[in-house]
């Protein structure tokens, strides 16, 4: 989890923020003034300050806010003076935009605020369209507005050059004022909200941001993005009354305050139209009592009333932004405030503490319980009492232990006891209600609770009221519970001695519910009263949190005995904690089996083993044409030792013209097993090494999920000598349907010149759900989610996949990742009713896949597995290729017609797209917070652990990083540095010695110089052009090979890269249809192959590898295939292996052993008749 | 839910060299040879002993076989209990192979259970495996199960197959994850020294405050004898399946990961030898 922060204000005006994976609050430091109000969100935090000035903190990052500034310069040939600044009249200016219309001198440029800075001087971009130019960078044409090419011709009367210069933020990790021209905003503002991050697919940065001033106006800051932190003005929103208070939430809701206790919700807001058009009032929730604060999430709206109560709205969400109905929540409140995720916080009325709604999902809204927070400021006194750290330490589970430190909340532990009751879970610490509610079901309470120490006179009417009608454990409970009561005891505060006694007393007590942890409190709270933390503002807009979070906010000090045997019963305790006793039951184990069956095992087993043999019915994907799904019976025998090594047989049992036949499989010599994403069927592969040679594999479809899930599970176990199952070196990679799968080199897979055949090759899957892995000879794997998020492996196997049998603990954590699920409403247009859901009979489904063929509608879509969950509801997709008009339309002549954005002819199709978010394990942690494109890894050798290891990436943006601080025992490494590009960038590559290759997002390749361990980012890049008409896809470098991929799926190998001249010299052909390649340490190059003939969708993306490859032929002779069936990508950046020696042969024998032809097409008989029975 | 598979597979592949000997009072033909057994720990001894009796009924004539019983240094050894926690009850700390001595008359009808077949023990098993998820999950998790899913269960011990075994035993280690952990912990302590033969009481895997509960925590409840004093030598040790465990392990994790295949968690409490 990326450590995000919830920001809040005190009464001072001292802003503080907790991080999601800290424990104290850390004050704002650099404020140089008190705020009034903040408002956050992941990338930055706003906030309005005393000086009514509107203050901006963006958090600083690895990757800087820059943005780039360009200009053209235009000359033209005259007769005399060759190329000058002497343009025509009629002519652009000298120094315009790239349309030539809007004159932009070099000095015209100026810095947007006080906040950016230069980053260098104007210079001339040398590379045009993926191709550099001459020095001076000129391109030329016949005249203005033309076709520039970069060639000087005779008929050029004209040249242009672009000219760079990039600015860059610089004003990070400090409160920035916004400058604010008194035009704009006549009076000062009195609140700001942010929000609307994710109402488009805009990069992170962008933002909504409503103001509202003193005089009740409400305003909208345009043109906040990305590169444009500070946005550019403030307009004025018309509003129907005076305006108290707003709140804008990630999406598309905004709703408002108004003085006279009314709400009002802004309608229209849209993709295109962040700031909405107009307003819808909503009443009050009492009609007696106004509203006074309003905070809105996604799909949640939560009022306050002037009576501090609290209120939530029902049935809100995007479609209904004005919900149903209102429901009163317990608790008072004086501020509230809807985080990420919906997760909501406030500030309670009377103790002035911060809540956390505890409980709130996608399916619960409204939460259960309000849970204060309760950790030190970094400014107060450490807690140095050995039971506080040992405490913190143990990070306790969210929903576990909760002890509140200033605010002792031990109602919140009856709430546990009542909810794991299944009684009434709305209980909560502050609200009077929750009080009566509480059930005191614990006789053997602590009655016997010092008497005297209960709180006589609280500042608070209520409390006291409250104490005075309730026995008096009850009493004492609640006067700890209740904040405005710790300043009394500050009064009676005992001497140590007594707290000690106190404490040894309560000690004793071990039933304990008991309280008398205020007391200690009191004690370690040497400030008194007004250093007590008392909050006005809270904003969550920044905290990434959900009711599943691991939160070490609710720690405190608990006094009772068990505080010892607390820190490591916790289940959630840290992984060096669960490896202590787990790791001690592990080695006894192993002990044990040593001491009890070393000796004796020449003894007779008590079980004789037998053949299990499992039974059932599955479908499989007939052998032969007309290919289809028949109904097979399957029995899979297995025998197994003492030991539980296992073989097996699997048979399938089918007919064939009436005539009974099988086909059979040993279970050992099974390749690979893989789940094969079907909408309809629960469907796998199985390879042999016949069988992948063949290139069709056993395609079966089980009856339900879990039961493919056994197959694939059996599989992988059957193969696990266990216990040497952790991949120290992840050798091979590959990625399919999102599924990691491993293969472990041996020497003579790169054997020359009789390598190991690829069908012979034996998969496992690794767990965890990625896009792309890369990974190098000392164990350092990466690997890039479809959200993109980075994620680093951890040593460990399993997760998901395994259902939990076959996995290991350690190292497995909750992975998560996003995929986009498309479906298509589809529309005729008849001449009396315009366009209509109506279509001929001929027509496809009006809700369709992509395909027309398979009806998909909204409701019936299911996510591919049980391990997905919708996150998102349906949306319209406008970034369909093609483009779409403004409601997102594509129009065609007739349905399976190209697409375009604009209405021009009959029929229109358009696309919704829903989000949905698979959920999984497996041994991969995050790195957060930058989301990446690619990543390589210096595929180094012989290294000790210490060792830096280069390691580059390629952001979302396209921006080049190079890691710093990865070695094998940390390959996360510790920060990363930015590498400055003209331009957004899309592979990268490193080789042994450090030579970086890069693929601009132009097609254009790029040689970074001078990269070194010395100089890690090196220092700067050369242009190489790409082979003539191609635009290059991605690159990848061995020792000393350089291979790329173009657009078109051609693969090039570098000829005449030399280590005094790295950047070779031209590029030479050697293959077609490839869509992946990797090269690796010992240059060996493997690819993942297109259009491999063989059984339909599944053999495209097969993994080969080249043959032939040795130094003198570095480009290999011709391909040897392997597993066929969807693979995504490969990487064998892992595999230094050196081949044995074996003396040559003549070359000519060297293919013999591996009959194969080159890519793409080989002629294969496919079995076009019976399976081999 | 049980994830931690290296240690279901040590613990079902647990197994005690046992050296089987006649009863001398026993009227043989011959001369019977004592017999070599790895018995597994997580079975039953008269599920597992088919080859003790032919070996030993080769030396002996038909009229003298009364039911077959087993019994080790004076002890009759029950054999509803698992053949693990009989021997860390009564040898573990000795010498191996574990040295039981076979009967076939006099049968202590007060100390033993009469097994005449395989069935009793198939439905002492599944009472007991019903009774551990009575206290799990009120019974719901086993209760949904089929008469073929019981049979699995049943089967996947006899053969000592732990996939099959666990296949189906994974259903009954699951829990909702916002309760932490089973309703109860179906446990039974056993002590050598005491005439009680167990102590089985209800005990939630965690407590109302929300703490986890752990092994220490069970004992101190159950038999606070058995935990050492401050300062003190340790008297007792806590064996389950052969091990020590940290009594700071998390119940709910020995629960799952440690229990017996009736789904009990089998603790012993034995003097700490003096040597």
């Amino acid at each position: 989890m990326p450590a995000s922060r919830l920001w809040v204000v005190d009464v001072y005006g001292r802003v503080f923020s907790l991080s999601t994976a800290g424990q104290q609050w850390e004050q704002c430091r650099d404020a140089q003034m008190e705020f009034k109000r903040v408002t956050a969100a992941q990338q930055c935090c706003w906030g309005i300050a005393c000086d009514n000035n509107v203050y901006l903190n963006v958090h600083a990052s690895d990757l800087p806010i820059r943005y780039q500034e360009e200009t053209y310069e235009n000359q033209r040939w005259n007769p005399i003076g060759g190329f000058s600044d002497h343009l025509l009249p009629s002519d652009r200016w000298q120094w315009s935009d790239i349309t030539g219309l809007k004159h932009q001198p070099l000095d015209s440029f100026e810095l947007p605020s006080s906040s950016w800075e230069w980053e260098g001087d104007w210079y001339v971009d040398e590379n045009f369209e993926g191709e550099p130019t001459e020095k001076e960078g000129w391109t030329y044409a016949i005249d203005f507005p033309a076709f520039y090419t970069k060639n000087k011709k005779m008929t050029s009367c004209v040249r242009r050059r672009r000219w760079l210069r990039y600015r860059r933020y610089k004003d990070m990790d400090t409160w920035a004022k916004i400058p604010s021209p008194q035009m704009e905003t006549p009076d000062p503002f009195s609140d700001i909200s942010c929000g609307g991050w994710e109402i488009s697919e805009e990069p992170r940065g962008r933002l909504s941001l409503w103001a509202v001033s003193l005089l009740g106006k409400v305003w909208f800051r345009v043109g906040i993005y990305h590169h444009n932190p500070e946005g550019s003005m403030w307009e004025e929103v018309s509003v129907p009354g005076e305006v108290l208070q707003i709140s804008c939430g990630p999406g598309d809701l905004v709703w408002a305050v108004l003085w006279e206790g009314q709400l009002i919700v802004r309608q229209g807001i849209t993709r295109d139209c962040s700031k909405g058009t107009s307003w819808v009032e909503v009443e009050s929730p009492s009609p007696d009592v106004g509203a006074t604060h309003v905070a809105v999430g996604i799909n949640t709206v939560w009022a306050l009333t002037k009576d501090n109560k609290v209120w939530f709205r029902r049935g809100v969400d995007s479609h209904n932004p004005c919900g149903l109905g209102w429901i009163s929540m317990v608790g008072e409140m004086i501020t509230i405030n809807v985080g990420l995720n919906d997760q909501v916080f406030a500030i309670g009325c009377e103790d002035r503490a911060v809540y956390f709604r505890q409980g709130v999902t996608t399916s619960e809204l409204s939460g259960k319980t309000w849970k204060a927070i309760s950790v030190p400021r970094d400014g107060d006194r450490s807690h140095s009492s050995a039971s506080t750290n040992s405490l913190q330490s143990a990070g306790c589970f969210f929903s576990g232990e909760v002890r509140a430190q200033s605010v002792v909340s031990d109602v919140e532990l009856d709430t546990e006891k009542v909810s794991t009751d299944g009684a009434s879970c709305l209980v909560t610490s502050t609200s009077p209600e929750s009080v009566v509610d509480a059930p005191t079901d614990n006789p053997d309470q602590p009655i016997e609770t010092p008497k005297p120490r209960i709180p006589k006179v609280t500042s608070d009417s209520f409390i006291s009221e409250l104490i005075s009608d309730r026995e008096p454990a009850k009493t004492l409970r609640e006067g700890g519970s209740a904040g405005p009561a710790v300043p009394e005891e500050e009064e009676t505060l005992p001497s140590e001695g007594e707290v000690k006694a106190l404490s040894a007393l309560d000690a004793a007590d071990t039933s304990s519910l008991s309280s008398v942890a205020t007391y200690t409190l009191a004690m370690e709270d040497p400030y008194g009263t007004d250093e007590h933390p008392l909050w006005a503002w809270v904003s969550g807009g920044g905290c990434s949190v959900d009711s599943h979070s691991h939160l070490n906010w609710f720690n405190s000090v608990n006094t009772s005995s068990l505080v010892g045997s607390v820190q490591s019963m916790s289940l959630s305790v840290t992984s060096a904690q669960t490896a202590a006793w787990r790791q001690q039951i592990f080695e006894q184990l192993t002990e044990r089996t040593k001491r009890e069956m070393d000796n004796f095992k020449h003894y007779e087993q008590a079980i004789e083993q037998s053949v299990w043999v499992k039974k059932g019915t599955m479908q499989w994907w007939r052998d032969w044409k007309p290919y289809k799904w028949i109904d097979v019976h399957f029995a899979l025998e297995q025998f197994s030792g003492p030991e539980g090594n296992k073989d097996g047989i699997l048979f399938i049992y089918y007919n064939f013209y009436e005539e009974k036949k099988y086909l059979h499989a040993f279970v050992n010599e099974l390749t690979i097993l893989v789940p094969v994403l079907n909408e309809s069927k629960h469907t796998f592969a199985i390879y042999t090494p016949e069988r992948t040679k063949q290139r069709f594999p056993i395609r079966l479809a089980a009856a339900t999920e879990l039961e493919m899930h056994d197959w694939v599970c059996m599989d992988t176990s059957q193969h696990s000598q266990r216990k040497s199952f952790y991949y120290h070196r992840l050798a091979l990679l590959s990625v399919s349907c999102w599924d990691i799968f491993v293969s472990e080199p041996s020497p003579a897979l790169e054997a020359m010149p009789y390598p190991t055949p690829c069908d012979q090759m034996f998969w496992r899957q690794v767990g965890g759900h990625l896009r792309m892995v890369e990974c190098n000879t000392v164990g350092i794997v990466w690997g890039i989610g479809y959200d993109h998020t980075a994620w680093v492996y951890t040593g460990g196997y399993g997760g998901g996949f395994f259902q939990g049998l076959a996995s290991s603990t350690d190292n497995i954590y909750t992975q998560t990742d996003v995929k986009s699920v498309y479906i298509y409403e589809n529309q005729r247009w008849n001449p009396l009713e315009g366009f209509t859901n109506r279509g001929l009979p001929t027509d496809r489904y009006m809700w369709s896949d992509a395909s027309g063929l398979h009806e998909c509608t909204k409701t019936n879509m299911k996510p591919p597995s049980t391990q997905w969950t919708w996150v998102s509801d349906w949306a319209i997709d406008y970034s369909v290729s093609g483009g779409t008009d403004k409601e997102g339309w594509q129009y065609a002549a007739d349905f399976p017609v190209s697409y375009h954005g604009r209405k021009g002819k009959t029929d229109f199709v358009r696309r919704k797209r829903w989000k949905c978010k698979l959920t999984t394990t497996g041994p991969w942690q995050e790195i957060p917070p930058i989301a990446l494109s690619d990543v390589t890894i210096l595929p180094c050798t012989a290294q000790s652990n210490v060792d830096e290891v280069p390691l580059w990436a390629i952001s979302n943006k396209g921006d080049v990083l190079c890691r710093l601080g990865v070695t094998a025992l940390t390959p996360a490494g510790s920060s990363w540095l930015h590498v400055g590009t003209d331009q957004p960038f899309k592979s990268i590559s490193i080789g042994a010695a450090s030579q970086v290759w890069a693929i601009a997002r132009d097609g254009s390749a790029f040689y970074r110089g001078s990269v070194s361990p010395q100089s890690p980012a090196g220092d700067c890049w050369y242009h190489i052009p790409s082979p003539s008409k191609q635009k290059l896809r991605q690159v990848s470098v061995g020792r000393t090979s350089v291979l790329t991929v173009d657009e078109n799926g051609n693969l090039w190998y570098r000829q005449g890269v030399t280590p005094s001249y790295p950047q070779g010299s031209s590029w030479e052909h050697i293959s077609n249809n490839v869509r992946k390649v990797s090269v690796g340490p010992l240059d060996q190059v493997w690819i993942i192959a297109d259009k491999v003939q063989g059984s339909h969708s599944l053999s495209c993306g097969t993994v080969c590898h080249r043959l032939g490859v040795q130094p003198v032929e570095p480009k290999g002779i011709l391909w040897d295939y392997g597993i066929g069936g969807g693979w995504d990508h490969i990487t064998v950046r892992g595999n230094s292996m050196e081949p044995p020696r074996v003396r040559l042969p003549s070359l000519t024998d060297a293919s013999a052993p591996a009959p194969r032809s080159p890519i793409p097409f080989r002629n294969m008989e496919v079995n076009s008749s019976a399976g081999d029975s | 839910m049980a994830d931690d598979k290296d240690v279901l597979r040590d613990v079902w592949f647990g197994r005690i060299p046992t050296s089987f000997t006649l009863n001398q009072d026993e009227v043989t033909e011959r001369e019977a040879e004592p017999y070599y057994l790895l018995l597994p720990r997580v079975s039953y001894l008269t599920l597992v002993t088919d080859k003790v009796k032919k070996h030993f009924l080769k030396v002996m004539r038909a009229e003298d076989v009364e039911e077959m019983w087993f019994e080790y240094e004076g002890t009759p050894l029950k054999w509803h209990y698992p053949i693990g926690v009989l021997f860390d009850l009564h040898a573990s700390n000795t010498v191996l192979p574990w040295s039981i001595t076979v009967h076939f008359k006099n049968f202590p009808d007060s100390d033993l259970l009469h097994c005449p077949s395989s069935s009793v023990v198939e439905a002492h098993f599944m009472s007991s495996i019903k009774e551990a998820d009575a206290l799990k999950h009120k019974s719901q998790v086993v209760n949904d199960m089929q008469k073929k899913d019981h049979k699995q269960l049943w089967m996947g011990l006899q053969n000592d197959k732990f996939d099959q075994f666990w296949a189906m035993n994974r259903k009954l280690m699951e829990y909702p994850t916002e309760e932490g952990g089973f309703r109860y912990i179906p446990f039974r302590i056993y002590q050598t020294m005491s005439d009680r033969p167990f102590i089985q009481r209800l005990f939630r895997p965690v407590s109302p405050e929300g703490n986890v509960h752990t092994l220490g925590d069970l004992m101190k409840e159950m038999d606070p004898a058995a935990l050492p004093n401050d300062g003190e030598p340790k008297r007792y040790q806590v064996v389950i399946h052969g091990i020590e465990p940290l009594l700071e392990t998390p119940l709910q994790w020995l629960s799952e990961h440690l229990s017996h295949p009736d789904n009990f968690l089998h603790i012993c409490v034995i003097p700490t030898p003096t040597d």
